[in-house]
């Protein structure tokens, strides 16, 4: 059922989101509506007017609701499912096409060359202007003058098209011709033709888009997609061939190699030369080096003369034009429909960058915690929340200790020669203290929420049982709150989590750390809590009590309680809040269970569908015990605020 | 002899500054059984803290109150007190209120049950048994503390300000039914009181006290209350013996604020 639903997820999306539309579309109208007819009320600040107004409420709910589709890209995947697969194609000869386009200025405002020209020449300069602060002899400043006039010719004859080298023009002539041949192709509604049987194979065999996680297909699986396909792997080639040209004209090699002996030359006096200063000698280093690192820069051959790429340049503008107006509706449908972000391709796979990767698509999320929900599945070879058969036996067992059986009087029994084994009362009483019989099973739940749950539930429980007694014991003897008030408020004021590591230390970073932990955040808020209800008993009703002929006890029970009823309700409250964040956090810092653990574990393996997923459990969870207090809260003290 | 002695009472206060603050100084009366005595004086007089050495909240530096031949020397059943704002159990029903003297000694609930409905029925309050206090009119609480007062059959009952949160209309309603009760139980009653006119109309003995020293200042035996019982309280107060007591009083505690607000010293 759960399969079948995943797999119709577009489909019901795509329905959804209609619906969200029109649900959004018809709220706004009744509330307008209703507005309308309120409009006779002027009178601005009118608390009634805040009542009511479910139709605001879906008008929210679903405009939170497209947002979220429309952001993660949840509506583009329901209305095209193929876009992904297209626009990683289209991204594929993007990312082809890019080392060739970056030496021409279509992404930046100058050519490679040019960009190199201004460099070199201004390091160049620099490195000449520094020749004359340097304790240097003057002969070896002239020398160094006179290379880096070299360097510098070296450098710009490059652009000299006397210098260029002679095979150049005509391989700069054919990778122009190619990239127009592939222009063609592209504008060719037969090219690359049809896919053979294995490419169609492959191609159905990958999972779809978000199917296994955020991964695209990254195999062309529309006409549209083969042709992309196809044209990205041919100006693969074509960028790799036009990157490998290098401007080495015999010219320049002979004035390189001419450089280069110079430089070799002044070094090899330079290192035989043993009256040189310290820091002549440093300054001389650090001077070859800088020369040697110049000449290593223009020896590249990078650059050519300055219109000896037209052709390439126009046949590539061409390429452009042809390559966004074959996108056609899909280029449009990118814009629109896959906001914040797009997709990439890498050497291996194509993914999805900006919101469409970090907010997960609602019917992905819905169903990864579907998948995980399931017991067999889980997180970590743990359920999320389940339940396990586990025998009554077992659990009577917890409440005896072992020993008892040792208590009964006799020997436990011995085999007897043929082997058989009878049982005695001695044996009997050891069996079912420790839970060895056959017994029924009921059901236990655990998992993950459930482990979560029950730490909060137990630390909140002795945090109330422990902390409620003192609180009320403080409100009433000035002893009491002399004496522990120092003792709690020394602790009390800590964050719960600065304590977590060491309470984690000493406890274990098992149940019985985290418990700890949670008991210290329940029981000050309900010793403070306790205290404050009883500090705030009016006089008059313990009067009223005692003159009626109410005990001590019977007044601290009959009214002294009931009366800081409405604070340790509202003590609880905050106490579930607290301890709800740190528990989670205490999770996130150690162990091998919980909500916290599970969140922590995804975020390290940058699963943002679990993230969420956890996300949407802890705030359900969060609302749902507030819920409960509130319940109870109106149910028990329905005179708070009234008195 | 259910008398109330008040012999030599002085209570001294020292203030967090410091300051002794002489709150009663020599009060001595004797409260017969069945008597209303209503308690008046300007602001600081000493009224409340008398009321509440008598109910045995506080313990009087020296001096001794007697209660039936039996020093008082803390709360107890046998004085009953209404509170100014009511101080009921707001947690409670009205029911559970007014049995709540008899719930904590335990008595028997069957018995409890059949009081509590007479007491509802002689304070008005009938059918409102399981009704929650918070949802009463300030008029009906006041019914409620007296009644929960009065079901314990204490021998005294103390009423410190009990109508003087309550509106004009309430306030004499509420007064006949003190009056009421007062006749038809012949309990002994000391009401405080900073209305004039109250105090007048439920006062068969009339205290008038004066401050620092508190000090019973001047006592008057009014017939007031036990016309009150027959007549209509507005033709009372029509009265000129009403009217020139009144007015004799009003000009008594306006000359001792004059005097504490004018030259007067702590």
């Amino acid at each position: 059922m759960s399969e079948f639903l995943f797999e119709q997820r577009n489909t019901i999306v795509a329905f959804l989101i209609i619906g969200l539309i029109i649900s959004l579309a018809l709220s706004i109208v009744k509330g307008r509506r209703v507005m309308a007819t309120e409009r006779t009320d002027l009178v601005f600040g009118n608390p009634a007017k805040a009542l009511g107004g479910w139709y605001w409420i879906i008008t929210g709910m679903s405009f939170v609701m497209l947002i979220w589709f429309y952001f993660s890209w949840d509506a583009a995947r329901a209305y095209n499912p193929k876009a992904a697969n297209e626009l990683c194609q289209v991204a594929k000869v993007e990312s082809a096409i890019k080392p060739m386009r970056s030496q021409f200025p279509l992404d930046k405002q100058n050519l490679r060359g040019t960009d190199l020209i201004a460099r070199d020449s201004a390091q160049l300069e620099r490195i000449n202007n520094s020749l004359q602060t340097l304790a240097l002899q003057n002969s070896v400043k002239l020398e160094a003058a006179a290379i880096l006039t070299s360097l510098h010719s070296a450098l710009v004859d490059q652009a000299n098209p006397v210098y260029m080298k002679a095979s150049l023009a005509t391989e700069f002539k054919s990778i122009a011709a190619r990239i127009d041949s592939l222009t063609a192709n592209f504008n060719d509604p037969d090219f690359p033709g049809q896919p053979t049987v294995a490419q169609q194979a492959a191609a159905a065999a990958q999972p779809g888009w978000g199917d296994t996680g955020k991964e695209i297909p990254v195999l062309a699986t529309t006409p549209l997609g083969y042709r992309y396909e196809a044209i990205a792997a041919e100006i693969r080639l074509i960028a790799k061939d036009f990157v490998k040209l290098r401007n080495t004209s015999p010219h320049l090699l002979a004035q390189v190699a001419d450089i280069n002996s110079r430089i070799k030359d002044a070094k090899a006096r330079f290192k035989a030369d043993l009256n040189i200063s310290i820091e002549e000698q440093e300054a001389r280093t650090r001077l070859y080096s800088q020369l040697n690192k110049m000449l290593k820069r223009i020896d590249d051959g990078a650059i050519y003369p300055p219109n000896s790429l037209d052709d390439i340049q126009s046949s590539l503008v061409a390429f452009d034009k042809t390559h966004i107006a074959q996108q056609g509706s899909l280029k449009a449908f990118d814009t629109w429909m896959m906001p914040g972000g797009r997709i990439m391709a890498g050497n291996s796979a194509c993914s999805e960058q900006g919101s469409g990767r970090w907010l997960p698509k609602p019917s992905d999320t819905l169903g990864t915690l579907m998948r995980i929900a399931d017991p067999d599945i889980g997180f970590k070879d743990i359920p999320l929340l389940w339940y396990r058969w586990q025998p009554v036996g077992g659990m009577i067992a917890f409440l005896f200790p072992d020993w008892i059986a040792e208590l009964v009087p006799g020997d436990y029994p011995r085999h007897t020669q043929n082997g058989e084994i009878k049982s005695n009362f001695k044996s009997n009483v050891q069996d079912f203290v420790t839970g060895n019989y056959e017994s029924f099973s009921i059901p236990v739940p655990m998992g993950h929420m459930w482990d979560s749950i029950i730490r909060v539930v137990i630390g909140l429980f002795f945090g109330i049982i422990l902390g409620v007694p003192l609180g009320l014991f403080m409100g009433l003897s000035r002893f009491a709150k002399g004496f522990f008030d120092p003792m709690v408020e020394l602790y009390r004021p800590v964050p719960p989590l600065a304590w977590a590591p060491l309470i984690l230390t000493i406890f274990g970073i098992q149940d019985d750390g985290k418990i700890f932990l949670l008991f210290m955040v329940a029981f000050a808020i309900m010793v403070i809590s306790a205290r404050t209800g009883a500090t705030g008993t009016q006089l008059s009703k313990i009067h009223a009590a005692h003159s009626l002929g109410a005990s001590h006890r019977q007044i601290l029970r009959r009214v002294i309680l009931p009366n800081s009823l409405p604070e340790i309700l509202t003590g609880i409250r905050i106490s579930i809040g607290v301890c709800w964040g740190t528990l989670v956090a205490a999770e996130m810092l150690a162990g091998t269970t919980g909500i916290g653990f599970v969140e922590n574990v995804a975020r390290k393996q940058s699963d943002y569908e679990v993230i969420w997923v956890t996300i949407i459990i802890l705030g359900v969870l969060g609302l749902l015990f507030d819920l409960i207090m509130r319940a109870v809260i109106t149910r028990t003290i329905p005179w708070r605020g009234k008195g | 002899m259910s008398d109330l002695v008040s012999d030599n009472l002085n209570m001294q206060f020292t203030t967090p500054s410091g300051l002794v603050v002489h709150a009663l100084k020599d009060v001595s009366f004797t409260l017969k059984k069945g008597e209303l005595l209503s308690v008046l004086g300007p602001s600081g007089c000493g009224k409340t803290t008398l009321l509440n050495i008598v109910a045995g909240f506080l313990k009087p530096t020296s001096g001794s109150v007697e209660l039936d031949g039996k020093e008082i020397e803390g709360p107890g059943v046998d004085r009953g007190m209404v509170f100014q704002q009511g101080a009921l159990f707001e947690w409670l029903t009205v029911a559970q209120n007014v049995d709540f003297g008899l719930r904590m000694k335990g008595a028997d609930p069957t018995e409890t049950a059949k009081k509590v409905d007479e007491w509802l029925e002689i304070v008005g309050l009938a059918g409102f048994g399981d009704t929650p206090t918070y949802q009463l009119s300030g008029g009906m609480q006041q019914r409620i503390a007296l009644a929960r007062c009065l079901i314990n059959d204490p021998d005294l009952i103390l009423m410190d300000e009990p109508l003087g949160a309550l509106d004009a209309l309430t306030r004499e309603k509420m007064q006949s039914l003190v009056l009421k009760i007062w006749k038809e139980t012949g309990k002994t009653i000391m009401i405080i009181t900073h209305s004039v006119e109250e105090a007048l109309m439920l006062g068969e003995r009339l205290f008038v006290m004066a401050p620092r020293p508190g000090r019973l200042h001047k006592e008057y035996h009014l017939p007031f209350a036990e016309m009150g019982l027959t007549q209509d309280p507005r033709d009372i107060k029509k009265t000129q013996h009403f009217s020139e007591t009144r007015e004799e009083i009003l000009s008594m505690i306006w000359d001792m604020e004059e005097e504490i607000m004018g030259g007067g010293s702590l």
